[in-house]
């Protein structure tokens, strides 16, 4: 049993919780932090891509130590019908610089990494341990946790909730609702292993160079989802995620999904003769800014996933979820700086930095994305690949039939699916969540 | 979806690593003479497919190969067809990778 009292107790080890107890501890508070895995990143699944400059703003110097895999130069997106792909692909040198943008890393690494930070910072950092409810006193004020090793209450000043997508303490507590099937993806991947000259010849590659190739198209099903690939150093990771709403209502299997996408054609010769070595499943936040609950409370506060901190237009979410561990942390040590007491009223501060950060402002900006994708979701993850894909086999294919025919047949197609009205709305309504 | 050939997870979840609480499931199914379209909801949905029908027509649930994702919580839990916990600390699946 910890009988100590602290400053501050975060519930969770991932990007958020670490960002969140790093920054704490390093401004000189006590902190507790209680992950339920056997270390961090034990429990925690990403694609995954680190975001440099975020990470900068935590730990300058994280590349020294840091497990990283790959730098990556080179952004392909591909549009899928069954048999082909339409692609668009950004490459370049510049992105080879000293101190480069985007890796990918591993989770279950690079968290026992960013913990060993924690403690050094002098965090106290207990993990296989599962807090099972929020202790308030008579007033409803947060005033600490109880966990499943028994031995009563841990008392702190103020909890931060880092807990996760699948966060079930503020749920409980009704400090947030659970997300609707709506609100969230759920994504599959594996982890193939194959010899890192065969991982740079198949993606023309060298050095540390990575590459990474996302998809939407038929290989969702007219549901609302991605396919990911992901080079590592020695393994590429491999995925694919839908709304659950969508796996819901159409009956669609998650696994049978990621076998489909690993035989397209497209995607086989990449992955062939791999060795997989683990299947991970989590769902990822995709409710955007109009899903993001209470931010804070009395003693309280909530970031990463777990608050719906994820963009999921341009696929960031650990980017979001560590700044807003670090800015709530950053918020506390205010509001404990001037010997204020952790209140809702003086913990508002989290919100008013968190709206000054990239974290709202791009949230807001794509707040309406989520309800156009689903929605629409038959006609931008089904129909248009298929037309587009068709449209370029039409023009490349050469087999003696006038140009001007086959422009014609293109555009009859198009507008058959969808009507001149149905195209020119969906261009509109696009256009207008996108601004 | 009938005409694809059967995906055995069993194979995938073969490659992970688990710490089983036996005897502790932390996932419960609550009682039912026909499922409702929820739990049916699961016998698909779930990625490591937990989710069975007896021989009642009743959907009952393994946890050992739960990847903890938390998808039949977000489905079950709020029409309380579903209990849903964490594992005990350090149980449940270890991810070597994530």
């Amino acid at each position: 049993m910890i009988d100590e009292r602290f400053d501050a107790i975060v519930v969770g080890a991932g990007m958020a919780g670490n960002a969140a107890a790093f920054t704490l501890a390093t401004r000189g508070l006590k902190v507790l932090q209680l992950e339920r895995g056997e270390y961090s990143g034990s429990k925690n699944v990403q694609g995954a891509i680190l975001y440099a400059d975020m990470m900068e703003k935590i730990i300058p110097d994280f590349r020294e130590d840091a497990p990283l895999e790959r730098h990556l130069i080179e952004q392909r997106f591909w549009m899928m019908d069954d048999n082909s792909h339409v692609g668009l692909q950004y490459r370049s040198d510049d992105f080879n610089e000293e101190k480069p943008n985007r890796y990918t890393i591993i989770r279950a690494q690079f968290d026992k990494w960013f913990s060993s930070k924690v403690r050094e910072a002098g965090a106290l950092v207990v993990c296989e341990t599962t807090v099972t409810e929020l202790v308030r006193d008579a007033y409803g004020k947060v005033i600490g946790v109880k966990t499943d090793r028994g031995g009563g209450q841990i008392h702190a000043d103020v909890v931060v909730l880092a807990e996760g997508v699948t966060g079930l303490l503020g749920a409980r507590a009704g400090l947030r609702k659970i997300p609707r099937p709506s609100e969230v993806a759920l994504a599959v991947k594996e982890m193939h292993f194959l010899p890192q000259e065969v991982i740079e010849e198949r993606f023309n590659i060298k050095g540390n160079e990575g590459a990474v190739i996302e998809a939407a198209g038929t290989i969702s099903k007219g549901m609302t989802g991605m396919g990911f690939l992901y080079t590592n150093r020695e393994c590429i990771s491999v995925g694919i995620g839908c709304l659950v709403a969508d796996f819901q209502k159409s009956g669609e299997s998650p696994y049978t999904l990621l076998e489909k996408f690993k035989k397209h054609p497209s995607i086989a010769p990449l992955l062939e003769g791999s060795e997989v070595k683990e299947y991970a499943a989590h769902l990822i936040p995709e409710g955007g800014y109009k899903a993001i609950p209470q931010l804070y409370g009395e003693g309280w506060v909530v970031v990463g996933d777990a608050a719906q901190l994820n963009n999921a237009i341009h696929r960031e979410g650990s980017n979001l979820a560590m700044t807003s561990g670090r800015i709530a942390a950053e918020a506390i040590f205010q509001v404990k700086s001037r010997k204020d007491p952790m209140t809702a009223a003086n913990l508002a501060l989290y919100k008013k930095m968190l709206e000054e950060s990239f974290v709202i402002k791009d949230l807001r900006k794509y707040k309406d994305m989520p309800q156009l994708l689903h929605i629409q979701s038959q006609n931008f993850f089904l129909t248009y690949p298929q037309l587009v894909s068709k449209a370029m086999q039409n023009f490349l294919r050469v087999d003696g039939t006038p140009k001007k025919e086959k422009e014609k047949s293109t555009w009859k197609s198009f507008t058959a699916a969808r009507s001149w009205a149905g195209l020119f709305g969906d261009a509109f309504r696009f256009a207008r969540a996108w601004r | 979806m009938a005409t694809e050939p059967a995906i055995r997870v069993e194979d995938k979840l073969f490659q992970n690593r688990y710490l089983v609480d036996a005897g502790r499931a932390h996932i419960k199914v609550r009682a039912h003479t026909v499922p409702s379209p929820e739990l049916k909801a699961l016998l698909t949905a779930c990625p490591a497919r937990c989710y069975e029908l007896n021989d009642k027509g009743q959907v009952e649930v393994t946890v050992d190969g739960c990847v903890e994702c938390g998808t039949c919580r977000i489905i079950g839990e709020p029409s309380g067809d579903i209990e849903w916990n964490y594992p005990r600390g350090g149980y449940g699946v270890l991810f070597k990778f994530g």
